[in-house]
């Protein structure tokens, strides 16, 4: 059974039991990247477009490399180098790239809701890639697998669902421009499914208005916070907040909300750093900090490969086609070592 | 000329209710009303059992389109889709392709509407351009017959210029009317600021940038002792500022469009550009509001702000789109089923849904939990509330106190609006008086209880922009009548 119907336009589309699937299926696949041929012929002669109006590195290159280590066909489109330069409007666009053969479309866009319109215009797949300051779903997801990889105990899971129990309690700190963040909002919204205490910090001017509503703790106070923060995850500031009326300075946003090795040492001694990247080195985050051990920014680019093959397998794997199932799990944290699990 | 005969309708004006007569119309005129007319040979005969007939709508906030944005809409389709709603005249917003802010674009407006399906009566603009700083031509314009003076689309930004405009219009005996808005606060905003526009990560409007500027106009209208006229409130806030300004004895006018009282920001959560509008649908709380605004008189006039566009400008991402819907032929009956429809029905149908959009505000007094809030309003976001949408309007019970009889609906619709665009007979119109011998014949002519499921393929207007589509509402306009003639007669235009 597939828990996405035709598209992944929020993490809210998805429940627990969603995540838990999407979680162990994704440890499948992780399990098939390690293999001496990473790749599997499971959507072989699909094609899958990329539409992204806004630039990427990791989001992007993650996706395509999930689609080919599936065996699709990449059919990849840039804003800037297509017709939607000369004025085609974006639902023209997809309908002709579906015209050509597209099988299903991940979408980034600066724009709020464009993957939501999509997936009202288009009768096959639309994952959302990442929309203006709206969400990025397989962020949350991704963000999800490198937290159970790296604080769920053996034997904790031993039926299904309970992968993420871990989560249970867990202490989490999203710090910085919460109110621009499309990873925030997927994040709020997943860390509140699994049982997390979510706790947001920054400047008031980059706070949404009515946060007091979301399912939050809001704290303008970082050293007040870290001391109680298992997973400090770490929101990168763009620059031009900067020179706006958003912030007085970088340099004071640094002072006050960047991570650096003193704050850093306020955390636990198990509390983890997270950031979905790009980083603005010396402003939310010290170099040192971001390569230190207690980082998991690069478990993170890993693991987004896994949890997208497991989307889009999701999303356009036919029914029957299901070759791989869930008999074949594999926990997460010990991918490697193949102990024996219950079939889900 | 033309004889027509409307045989047993209700007549409903500022007189009162009438039952059981008949209205022979003679040219322009009302010829006779009795409880039984033999007709005349040649008249027109036209059936109004069940049916009630008022003077004819006016509606003081359209936007016509032409010249400029023919595709969206034209003068002709514009009345058209005007008389189909029931009106017989249009105050035409001057935000056209070039603006409506010299008597030269006046006289081209009024030769072009001279074969139009009824008055069309050219608002001007308070500035050059609507730029907001240098005053239009007014008293040009005025000489022309333009007894409004707005921007609409911008409020006047700065105070000393919207100083200038209310004495130099007070001074002609015309008419500022403002759309609310202050610009520094709603820069790139696409919906109310709230709850659902923090969780969709986009730019809200506040309430207080409608009420802000308001309260300023407020204030520079006590000073120069000027008229002005608000249009489009949307806030809880504005209808205080209004009820205080009018208790104090101000001399201000207001208001209110039909998707204002209707319709909440939930209807964004699928990001649909159909449902953005400027001023923002708000909340329940602002409906609530403006209804019992409406209900005491606080607000004056139901206004439609039918602003058509093109398919193409409402498939663009939501912060790309342009504002606006249409409203013209949906307008009596929304208000209808507002303000006066059968509330058990409306009641229900919102029980009914309270599972999905009522829970997705997470002040609803159902979640119980912080976790469920957060559940619903997600999946709400995901364009479920829109799937599950009602195919009944959803009225919060919260209004039924406010309930309205017709004749003030019709108030609000017709002899109002016609005495704050000066085309009420006492001004030397012809719109808005009481049916009675010897008036123009401009009538309306609407069966209250009509349930009728609105198809935007079918509406007469050029564009397609509804909010309504698909819904059902209650009380249909069967025949328009437009200086004695039929402008519009069983869901047909004549022209």
């Amino acid at each position: 059974m597939s828990p996405l119907q035709n598209a992944l336009v929020s993490i809210g589309d998805l429940n627990r039991d969603d995540i838990s699937h999407i979680m162990k299926l994704s440890a499948i696949f992780s399990e098939v990247l390690r293999r001496d041929i990473p790749k599997v012929p499971t959507l072989r002669g699909k094609t899958m477009a990329m539409v992204f109006s806004e630039d990427s590195t990791r989001t992007r290159t993650s996706f395509e490399i999930a689609a080919k280590k599936l065996s699709m066909d990449i059919l990849s489109l840039n804003s800037s180098q297509s017709s939607m330069k000369k004025g085609e409007s974006l639902k023209d666009t997809l309908a002709n790239l579906h015209a050509i053969g597209a099988d299903g479309f991940v979408i980034r866009h600066s724009s709020s809701g464009v993957p939501t319109q999509a997936s009202t215009w288009m009768t096959v797949p639309v994952i959302n890639a990442g929309d203006g300051c709206h969400e990025h779903p397989t962020q949350a997801l991704l963000d999800c697998y490198t937290l159970i990889e790296r604080f769920d105990t053996p034997g904790n899971y031993t039926t299904d669902g309970t992968i993420l129990n871990c989560f249970n309690g867990m202490t989490v700190t999203i710090v910085g421009d919460v109110e621009h963040s499309r990873v925030a909002r997927s994040l709020v919204i997943m860390l509140d499914m699994l049982g997390a205490k979510t706790t947001l910090c920054g400047p008031g001017t980059l706070m949404p208005r009515h946060v007091n509503k979301w399912p939050v703790r809001v704290s303008y106070h970082l050293d007040e916070v870290l001391p109680e923060t298992q997973v400090c995850y770490i929101l990168r500031l763009q620059n031009e907040r900067g020179s706006g009326t958003y912030l007085p300075s970088i340099r004071e946003y640094a002072m006050n909300w960047g991570i650096d090795s003193k704050r850093a040492s306020l955390l636990p001694e198990t509390a983890v750093i997270m950031h979905p990247g790009p980083i603005n080195r010396g402003v939310e985050l010290a170099g040192e900090i971001a390569d230190s051990s207690r980082s998991l920014i690069l478990n993170q680019a890993s693991n987004g490969v896994a949890v997208r093959m497991a989307v889009i397998y999701l999303l356009l794997a036919n029914p029957g086609d299901l070759t791989l199932n869930t008999g074949n799990f594999v926990p997460i944290r010990q991918a490697n070592r193949m102990t024996d699990e219950p079939a889900s | 000329m033309t004889k027509v005969l409307l045989q047993g309708g209700t007549l409903v004006d500022a007189t009162g209710i009438r039952s059981g007569l008949d209205v022979l119309i003679d040219d322009s005129e009302i010829a006779k009303i009795a409880p039984s007319i033999s007709p005349p040979r040649g008249a027109h005969l036209i059936d109004c059992d069940g049916c009630m007939i008022s003077p004819g709508l006016v509606d003081l906030h359209t936007h016509l389109r032409e010249p400029g944005n023919e595709e969206a809409e034209t003068i002709e389709s514009g009345t058209r889709a005007a008389v189909a709603g029931g009106y017989t005249a249009v105050v035409c917003m001057p935000n056209t392709e070039p603006p409506i802010d010299n008597a030269t674009v006046v006289r081209d407006i009024l030769a072009m509407s001279k074969e139009a399906l009824c008055a069309v009566i050219p608002a001007g603009t308070i500035t050059v351009g609507r730029g907001g700083e240098k005053l239009s031509p007014m008293v040009e314009m005025n000489a022309c017959g333009v007894k409004i003076f707005t921007d609409d689309g911008r409020g006047v930004q700065r105070a000393s210029v919207m100083r200038r405009a209310l004495e130099y219009a007070s001074a002609l005996g015309a008419t500022i009317a403002q759309h609310c808005e202050v610009e520094d606060l709603t820069a790139n905003t696409v919906m109310n600021e709230g709850y659902l526009s923090s969780i969709m990560g986009v730019q809200g409007a506040p309430n207080c940038a409608e009420e802000l500027m308001l309260e300023r106009d407020l204030e520079l209208a006590a000073l120069c002792n000027a008229q002005i006229h608000f249009m489009h409130l949307s806030t809880h806030g504005s209808v205080e500022l209004v009820r205080r300004a009018k208790l104090a004895g101000m001399q201000i006018t207001a208001e209110v469009t039909p998707h204002h009282i209707s319709l909440t920001d939930d209807m964004l959560s699928g990001y649909n550009p159909i449902y953005k509008v400027n001023p923002p649908l708000r909340t329940r709380e602002d409906i609530t509001a403006l209804v019992r605004a409406l209900s005491d008189g606080t607000i004056d006039a139901i206004a439609t702000d039918h602003a058509p566009h093109v398919r193409e400008s409402k498939e663009l991402p939501l912060d790309q789109a342009p504002p606006g819907m249409i409203g013209l032929e949906t307008a009596l009956a929304v208000a209808i089923t507002v303000l006066k429809g059968d509330y058990s029905e409306i009641d229900t149908s919102r029980k009914d849904r309270s599972g999905n959009s009522q829970s997705s505000r997470a002040h609803s007094t159902k979640s119980n939990s912080t976790k469920s809030k957060y559940d619903n309003s997600s999946s709400a976001r995901a364009g479920k509330i829109n799937s599950s949408y009602s195919e009944r309007l959803t009225v919060d019970p919260s209004v039924l106190q406010y309930s309205m009889n017709m004749i003030d609906i019709i108030a609000a619709m017709s002899w109002k609006p016609a005495a704050i665009a000066g085309l009420d007979v006492a001004s030397g119109g012809r719109h808005g008086g009481p049916i009675l011998p010897g008036a123009p014949a401009n009538l309306t002519v609407f069966d209250p209880s009509a349930s009728w499921k609105v198809d935007a393929t079918q509406l007469l207007s050029k564009s397609r922009n509804s909010p309504f589509d698909g819904l059902s509402l209650t009380g249909k306009v069967r025949h328009t009548i437009y200086e004695g003639e039929p402008v519009y007669l069983d869901g047909r235009a004549t022209k």
